[in-house]
């Protein structure tokens, strides 16, 4: 009788990419029902078209590549990317600047270097900063206010007409987000004036506090699950709270501690957006120093630099620096008395 | 990470052992109760046994036996060759039928040569030594008798047990270890003997202890197998051995892992567990050699877990070992059209069989028929998403993704950097690998390129040496025939001498001596003469010296001459760069390089004059012969490096050649074209004040200004710049010539200079050699 030869082992764990890309669509759905309760339904459409361009491009590209267009998207790994662009851009964004993202991050930050697995930089990043950069205009002043400060809020119809660019935006339906409008604010106010302010709510952020919360909680599941490592988010928010509880102690001069735990996209990226397998460090030790870089670049971007939220250039620096980390934070293999740390380490036994 | 482990099953041994983890580690489905719930059964005897000569590790068995002769059971069949082997023995009487090649228990499903012993049917033992209190024996003793079982380790590796049996040479053995752990699913072989022949386990693990003499036994069993934990218990309770419980976990059987277990030590990079003092053996290893030294029988079966869904009745046999493999499953009810593989082993660590008659040896723990249910095939392979998970699991604590994204890019050294040859093939990395990457296929992959690397680097480094050995006396005979040459010629050439004084004499008609009187009209003849008198006084005084003495003299000739080579080209050199003068920058540029190049050459060849010339003087100080060998040698460095410096400027010198008419060309070009390009200006300019004249006149002159004034102004900035860039070319032109030129000069004076050191150096030489052959007379 014919036998198959094969390679042992001939078990197999449960453990699949599909799978794991899916529970991370998932963690993000409680974040993403309360964006759309506090903000407003442009979140919610900007996941489903993003979504609808990232498929659309992936199997445009993987047409040209000559892959098989099912096995490839089958991995969810550009409708992950599609919904981190959804929830990361502003809700009034219009139609092109997401499709410009979304395109530009499936097609030149991922399938360029390869496709999953093979992109050295966080292809949801890359779009966004491309966007911000190009766009900045359509992306400083599409934040939506939080529906409870406003008398008529958008409609669905509306929120879709002004996407797509048939009804002109109301201002009193955008509003400068909560560390944008504390940033320019400090300057020239006391931190009680500034947190007065109706949108930083009870002392926090109005309606960001909600969705960090929601994002933290999906976060903490995922690590339960192990799907994402818990070093990389425990890093990232230290890198954060630590420099911001050194240098922001005084609230009278830089936006305090809580509020760069509570408003923005930190707990997105802390657990969504930094915990990307494929552009973060691979060694645990690596991952503590990665997630760090990217909070205490994200702290200092948003106090001294010129983005009110830093993630996305965050992350991305540390992408550069992801491989070299793993170079010097190899761990000790049985048997040898200390971890080759370096590219030329020699054994210490 | 330490933990207190308390026994929670009813025995009367509690164990107060600290256990200890290792990193990682996976728990797949056990899948034990497919196999443990029935006893060992033994099977028939098969129509025919195949015996490999190599079922261990080591040296294969050497054959004792003849083709047709009839065996007794248990009767020697081949013998161990050397230390590190194992004696083979007829599981049941019958006849060698066969001696040929045949599939053996191997990965690669290769032949090797096996005994074919049909047996009679009548199962008849041969004598044996049996010894009931193996406490009266010497240790020796014992050691000879397991030796003589032919017993090899049972737990998958084979290697001979009567090697582990001594102790090691610097340590005591501190620990003695019992691996009873089985990890791996769907194996119950050591369960079911544990269960049914603890005593006999035991026994062998105090035998063990009497010729080791260890500081303590433990037997380390997981908890998934709680009836053979009582049974142990019960079999060692008056006993020091010691039953340790530990948590089920893969691959806590590996003997690494279960060393690390039980005494938190790891076995150093590069060493074996007895360089630490621990021996660990299997259960079944154990029974085994209480079978040798108890019964005096030697190992010829062993037992086997048959399962998977693929065999209708699994459980566990005992096989005589060299049963065929298809007959072994068809007694079970082997279903193979349910069956795609068979695995001799587990799921994790087993391999594949190719062809279904090979057959058992003494290290098949379980045959694995698993069907699509229980084992489906791998789905293909994705990216690896750098998830981290096979690090996470990995025993060894390696980094099995860099070692994956190392293999496939070839970067074998950056591999073995990342401690690619500690991977102990354990399967817990693919098996979590969300990507279905067979990672363990790579490892495997690149460690036999690694070595295959090292063994070609090992080849072509013995043939280099061979070469260069080769080279050296061709070039070493050579010279040695040179020489005898020039001696014979310098012989004929005094004779010619003498005979052309002789008849000088004759024509003369004096008796004053043949050498005063052969004063040839020939300058150079007598000079000649002369020196080759010298060389014959002073080959006399020196016997020695034989061949190396003419040789030395040549070589300063030759030396002398490849000077005046060299002296005659630098002059043409000269000329040459005379020359460049009138035409060009450029190559003068290519030529400063070359005449760089040149004075480092010259310098080499200089330094390497002053060492020979006080070398030289060193040697009239000392008188010592080996230095004028050395001195030969550095002459001949001397002369070949004068050689190339030649051959260089000779090069030099065409380039020149060559390149004088392109540059030539190329500058002349771009003077041209600027000219035209000036010219089109001044006329673009000359057209524009032409019809701005007639606009003023035509039109209103305000308008006319502003419109054609810019016009002008650009026109003329136009003209102006491209004047200045052509007065800047020609100026670069001139002026590089001379700098060009005069740095040439300078260089070729140093390097003149520098000929001029070099060559009173040699004439020192020279004559210091003289004198020092003068001075030896």
């Amino acid at each position: 009788m014919a036998l198959l030869t094969l390679s042992s082992p001939h078990a197999k764990g449960p453990q699949r990419t599909s799978i794991m890309m899916r529970w991370v669509i998932a963690m993000t759905l409680p974040g993403l029902l309360l964006q759309t309760l506090f903000f407003g339904w442009g979140n919610l459409h900007n996941v489903l078209w993003c979504t609808l361009v990232a498929i659309i491009s992936e199997a445009i590209v993987l047409k040209i590549r000559k892959r098989p267009i099912g096995f490839y998207l089958n991995d969810y790994s550009a409708v992950v990317t599609a919904v981190l662009l959804g929830l990361a851009l502003p809700p009034f964004v219009p139609w092109w600047v997401s499709l410009v993202a979304t395109s530009f991050a499936i097609i030149f930050a991922k399938h360029l270097y390869g496709g999953m697995g093979y992109n050295p930089f966080n292809p949801a990043m890359v779009g966004y900063a491309l966007v911000l950069v190009s766009f900045p205009v359509a992306m400083t002043t599409n934040w939506a206010m939080p529906l409870p400060l406003l008398e008529q809020p958008a409609s669905l119809l509306e929120t879709l007409g002004i996407i797509w660019g048939q009804v002109p935006i109301s201002d009193a339906l955008t509003g400068a987000t909560p560390l944008d409008t504390y940033k320019h604010e400090i300057a020239h106010s006391l931190s009680d004036t500034v947190l007065a302010n109706p949108i930083f709510g009870s002392g926090f952020s109005l309606g960001w506090e909600w969705v960090n919360a929601a994002f933290l909680g999906g976060g903490l599941i995922l690590i339960a699950l192990k799907v994402i490592p818990w070093q990389t988010p425990v890093g990232l928010l230290a890198g954060l709270a630590i420099p911001a509880a050194i240098l922001g102690h005084d609230a009278d001069q830089t936006a305090p501690i809580i509020l760069h735990l509570t408003s923005g996209a930190t707990m997105l990226g802390a657990f969504f957006i930094a915990t990307d397998p494929v552009t973060s460090c691979t060694t645990t030790r690596g991952r503590f120093i990665y997630g760090f870089g990217i909070g205490l670049l994200t702290y200092i971007i948003r106090a001294h630099g010129s983005y009110p939220d830093a993630i996305a250039f965050a992350v991305l620096l540390m992408n550069f620096a992801a491989p070299l980390i793993d170079v010097y934070t190899q761990p000790r293999t049985y048997g040898y008395i200390d971890s080759k740390r370096g590219p030329k380490a020699k054994e210490k036994n | 990470m330490s933990t207190s482990v308390n026994a929670t099953l009813s025995s009367k041994i509690i164990s107060t052992r600290t256990i200890y983890d290792f990193h990682g580690g996976i728990h797949p489905e056990e899948m034990k109760t497919l196999s443990n719930q029935t006893p060992i059964v033994q099977p028939p005897i098969p129509p025919q046994l195949v015996l490999s000569l190599q079922q261990h590790i080591g040296k294969p068995s050497q054959l004792i036996v003849e083709l047709g002769q009839r065996v007794l059971k248990g009767q020697k069949l081949a013998d161990a060759d050397g230390m590190i082997s194992v004696a083979l023995h007829a599981p049941t009487s019958g006849i060698i039928d066969r001696i040929v090649d045949h599939p053996i228990a191997h990965p690669s499903g290769e032949s090797g040569e096996c005994i074919i012993l049909i047996p009679d049917g009548k199962d008849e033992w041969c004598e044996l030594e049996p010894c009931e209190h193996y406490e009266h024996l010497s240790v020796s003793k014992i050691q000879a008798k397991v030796r003589e079982a032919g017993v090899a380790g049972m737990g998958g590796a084979g290697f001979p047990t009567e090697v582990k049996l001594h102790p090691p040479h610097h340590d005591k053995v501190a620990t003695l270890i019992l691996n009873a752990a089985e990890c791996e699913p769907y194996i119950t072989a050591d369960d079911r003997l544990m269960r049914e022949r603890a005593e006999e386990v035991v026994q062998g693990m105090e035998i063990m202890a009497y010729a080791l003499q260890p500081g303590e036994c433990i037997i380390g069993i997981e908890d998934n197998k709680p009836e053979a934990i009582a049974a142990l218990r019960e079999a060692a309770k008056e006993t020091l051995i010691e039953v340790c419980v530990i948590p089920t976990k893969y691959p806590s059987g590996g003997e690494k892992q279960i060393i690390k277990i039980l005494t938190d030590k790891e076995v150093p990079n590069g060493q074996i567990p007895a360089d630490i003092g621990v021996m660990c053996q299997n259960v079944g290893t154990a029974a085994a050699i209480y079978r040798a030294v108890r019964f005096g029988e030697p190992l010829i079966s062993r037992v086997t877990t048959l399962t998977g869904e693929g065999i209708q009745q699994p459980g566990n046999v005992e096989a005589l070992i060299g049963t065929p493999i298809d007959w072994l499953l068809s007694q079970y009810g082997f279903q193979a059209k349910k069956t795609e593989r068979l695995i001799m082993g587990g799921p994790m660590m087993g391999f594949t069989l190719k062809h279904i008659e090979t057959p058992i040896v003494k290290t098949t723990n379980c045959i694995l028929a698993p069907t699509h249910k229980d084992l489906p095939p791998p789905p293909p392979a994705q990216a690896c998403i750098r998830c981290g998970l096979c690090a996470d699991v990995c025993p060894a604590v390696l980094l099995p993704q860099q070692l994956y994204w190392f293999s496939r890019a070839q970067e074998y050294d950056k591999a073995e950097h990342h401690n690619l040859f500690d991977c102990i093939e354990c399967g817990a990395c693919s098996y979590v690998c969300p990507s279905s990457i067979p990672l363990v296929q790579y490892y495997r992959h690149a460690k036999g390129e690694i070595k295959q690397q090292k063994q070609d680097q090992l080849k072509s480094d013995q043939a280099r040496e061979r070469f260069e050995a080769r080279q050296f006396r061709l070039e070493r005979e050579q010279a040695e025939k040179d020489a005898r040459r020039k001696a014979r010629a310098d012989v004929a050439a005094k004779a010619q001498a003498s005979k052309k004084a002789a008849e000088a004499e004759k024509s003369v008609d004096t008796g004053t001596e043949i050498q005063t009187d052969a004063a040839p009209e020939d300058a150079a003849d007598t000079k000649k003469a002369a020196i080759q008198a010298a060389l014959e006084r002073s080959k006399e005084k020196n016997q020695a010296k034989n061949t190396s003495e003419p040789e030395e003299l040549i070589d300063l000739e030759a030396l002398k001459t490849a000077w005046d080579k060299t002296q005659a080209k630098l002059d043409k050199m000269h000329d040459a760069l005379d020359d460049a003068k009138a035409n060009n920058p450029e190559q003068v540029e290519k030529l400063t390089r070359a005449v760089e190049k040149n004075q480092m050459r010259v310098n080499q060849a200089k330094k390497a004059w002053e060492k020979a010339s006080t070398n030289l003087k060193v040697e009239t100080e000392t008188k010592t012969e080996q230095d004028s060998e050395a001195e030969k040698i550095d002459i001949e460095a001397l002369a070949t490096a004068l050689v190339k410096a030649q051959s260089k400027l000779d090069k030099m010198q065409d380039a020149l050649d060559n390149a004088q008419p392109e540059q030539v060309e190329k500058l002349t070009r771009a003077v041209e074209k600027n000219k035209t390009r000036v010219n089109q200006a001044k006329q673009a300019w000359e057209e524009a004040s032409a019809s701005q004249t007639a606009k003023i006149e035509k039109s209103t002159e305000i308008a006319a200004d502003t419109m054609a004034q810019p016009d002008i102004k650009a026109l003329e900035s136009a003209i102006e710049k491209a004047q200045s860039k052509l007065g800047k070319m020609q100026d670069a032109l001139e002026n590089a010539q001379p700098e060009q030129v005069e740095k040439l000069t300078k260089a070729v004076e140093k390097n003149k200079v520098r000929v001029q050191t070099a060559e009173n150096a040699l004439k020192a030489a020279n004559s210091i050699s003289a004198t020092n052959q003068n001075g030896e007379q």
